[in-house]
């Protein structure tokens, strides 16, 4: 019975042998071969292909929130330097707008797609836009925003989908909600990023002989980092990462304080912008090697 | 809402997330163990005596399966059905490893390559993402591939037990897989890592047909089959 399976196989050999001389003579060509192999591999082409596509244009939208999200938190530090802080806000306020348009065009993309799937492509500005979003917020109200303020302002009404509608759904639902949930891990580490923005602004502002920002600074980021020491290492791997950087922020606004407190009675204040405008210089480069 | 009521209230989305997290873990070890049962069974074709049990071996690796599907039935009870990749990275190893031994069983058995649509059926799982469960496409080559390398090592075994007519069939089965895979447009992820190691499969077995065919032992194994 076996030599007999085995001949079969022979004979099934030859057969295909002299297919797959052919298969190489036009491969070149054309690539339609009946076999049902290649035939699966097209399908799995086509699938992988949208796939990637996809992925490949979420990380282009990430991109350019992120650098949408750097420009207003540099456009945000200039409030420490300028007499009107409303026009800083509401101009601050027009470009996270757009950012937030970007963020819609996430919403579309991964429309009913696991959010997961393609988490990694957009995280980095979902992050960058955090921060800049809890910055303005900082700025205006002193205070660190929620989770779910910031997932309240990520609902997107469309109304663009009238062909949708009109090919067999009821016309009820001419305008479509879509939402965009922060994952509580992107809010972390976003606010992780913050700190590091809010070291820069109390070294700023007392250049600009603000004297009680870095207090008010330095009491939210101790609170900031009491959040983060209590979540630990429970935490996924990037927050413990960023837990020092968070330190040594917290220790330079600390640091600032001291200063602040111990030579503000000798130091005039406007010799006290240069003791702290070579300070800042110091942490810069700092950072630069870091 | 204050700083630490913020933070709290992330903790406790944390610790919750990392719960669900240690029940998939517990799950996914037993599951590798039930995989690494079947592997210990289907590794036997490849001594001598094995080439004559191929049948009754994949018959106890079918009954095998049946555990495997209850597993993962277990496991699609231990998070919410829309986050899958969430949770991803923990089977995908195991399922992986699943998807090899569900394609080597249905090659031992019938010499073809499984369909993604066989696969899930055997291991008791979805196809689309949609209905559940499911065994992502990117899974499923990996589990292509893997077999690839277990076929390679399958011809070279099955000289050393003097089927000679083994390899030839193996050699025309990994071209057609080889030719597939070089349809697809790889991302240079983990799954283009292991199709690049493809080639030496398909190397290997090409050099073990060679052997072969230089001392006419396929010539000889043709004459006995008319026999």
């Amino acid at each position: 019975m076996m030599i007999k399976h085995e001949g079969e196989g022979c004979s099934r050999r030859k057969k295909t042998d002299s297919a797959q001389k052919t298969d190489n003579c036009d491969s070149n060509l054309t690539v339609n071969l009946p076999s049902p192999v290649i035939a699966a591999f097209k399908v799995f082409q086509l699938e992988l292909d949208t796939k990637h596509d996809k992925y490949e244009r979420l990380v282009k939208l990430s991109r350019d929130i992120t650098i949408d999200s750097k420009r207003t938190i540099f456009l945000l530090h200039r409030v420490t330097s300028v007499p009107d802080v409303e026009e800083v806000l509401t101009e601050a306020d027009v470009k996270l707008d757009g950012v937030r348009q970007k963020i819609g065009m996430i919403a579309e993309e991964i429309r009913g797609e696991d959010l997961y799937q393609f988490h990694r492509a957009f995280t980095p500005g979902i992050q960058e836009y955090v921060e800049a979003v809890s910055f303005h917020h900082f700025i205006k109200h002193r205070t660190l925003i929620s989770l779910e303020e910031i997932n309240a302002k990520l609902v997107f009404v469309k109304d663009s989908d009238a062909k949708e509608t009109a090919e067999g759904q009821q016309p009820i639902g001419a305008q479509q909600v879509l939402t965009f949930q922060v994952t509580p891990t992107d809010y972390l580490l976003g606010v992780a990023d913050l700190t590091g923005e809010l070291m820069r602004m109390c070294i700023s502002s007392v250049g600009n002989g603000d004297m009680d920002t870095p207090f008010q600074v330095s009491m939210f980021l101790r609170q900031i980092h009491d959040g983060f020491s209590y979540i630990g290492n429970t935490g996924p791997y990037e927050v413990s990462k960023k837990l020092h950087t968070l330190r040594q922020s917290l220790s330079k606004v600390e640091d600032a304080c001291y200063t602040l407190k111990v030579r503000g009675s000798e130091i005039p204040k406007h010799m006290l912008a240069d003791v702290f405008s070579s300070r800042t210089s110091m942490i810069d480069q700092d950072e630069g090697v870091a | 809402m204050s700083v630490t009521e913020m933070f709290s209230y992330i903790q406790g989305f944390l610790s919750a997330d990392q719960e669900i997290r240690e029940d998939i873990r517990k799950v996914v070890q037993v599951l590798e163990q039930t995989a690494r049962e079947i592997l210990t069974l289907l590794q036997s074709v490849h001594q001598p005596s094995g080439f004559k049990e191929i049948p009754s071996k994949c018959t106890k690796a079918r009954e095998l399966f049946c555990t495997v599907r209850t597993h993962l039935g277990e496991l699609k009870t231990k998070f919410p059905v829309e986050q899958y990749y969430r949770f991803h990275e923990h089977w995908r190893f195991v399922l992986q490893r699943l998807a090899f031994l569900a394609a080597f069983l249905v090659y031992l058995e019938s010499e073809s390559l499984v369909t993604r649509e066989e696969v899930a059926q055997i291991l008791g799982i979805e196809v689309v993402r949609e209905k559940g469960f499911h065994l992502d496409v990117e899974d499923y080559l990996a589990g292509v591939l893997i077999m690839a390398s277990e076929l390679s090592r399958l011809a070279v075994n099955s000289v050393t037990a003097g089927d000679y007519s083994r390899p030839l069939r193996i050699s025309n089965f990994i071209n057609q897989l080889d030719s597939g895979f070089r349809l697809l447009n790889l991302k240079n992820d983990p799954l283009r890592k292991r199709y690049d190691g493809l080639k030496y499969d398909v190397k290997k077995i090409e050099e073990v047909v060679y052997d072969l065919s230089i001392r006419g032992l396929t010539k000889e194994q043709e004459a006995q089959g008319e026999k």
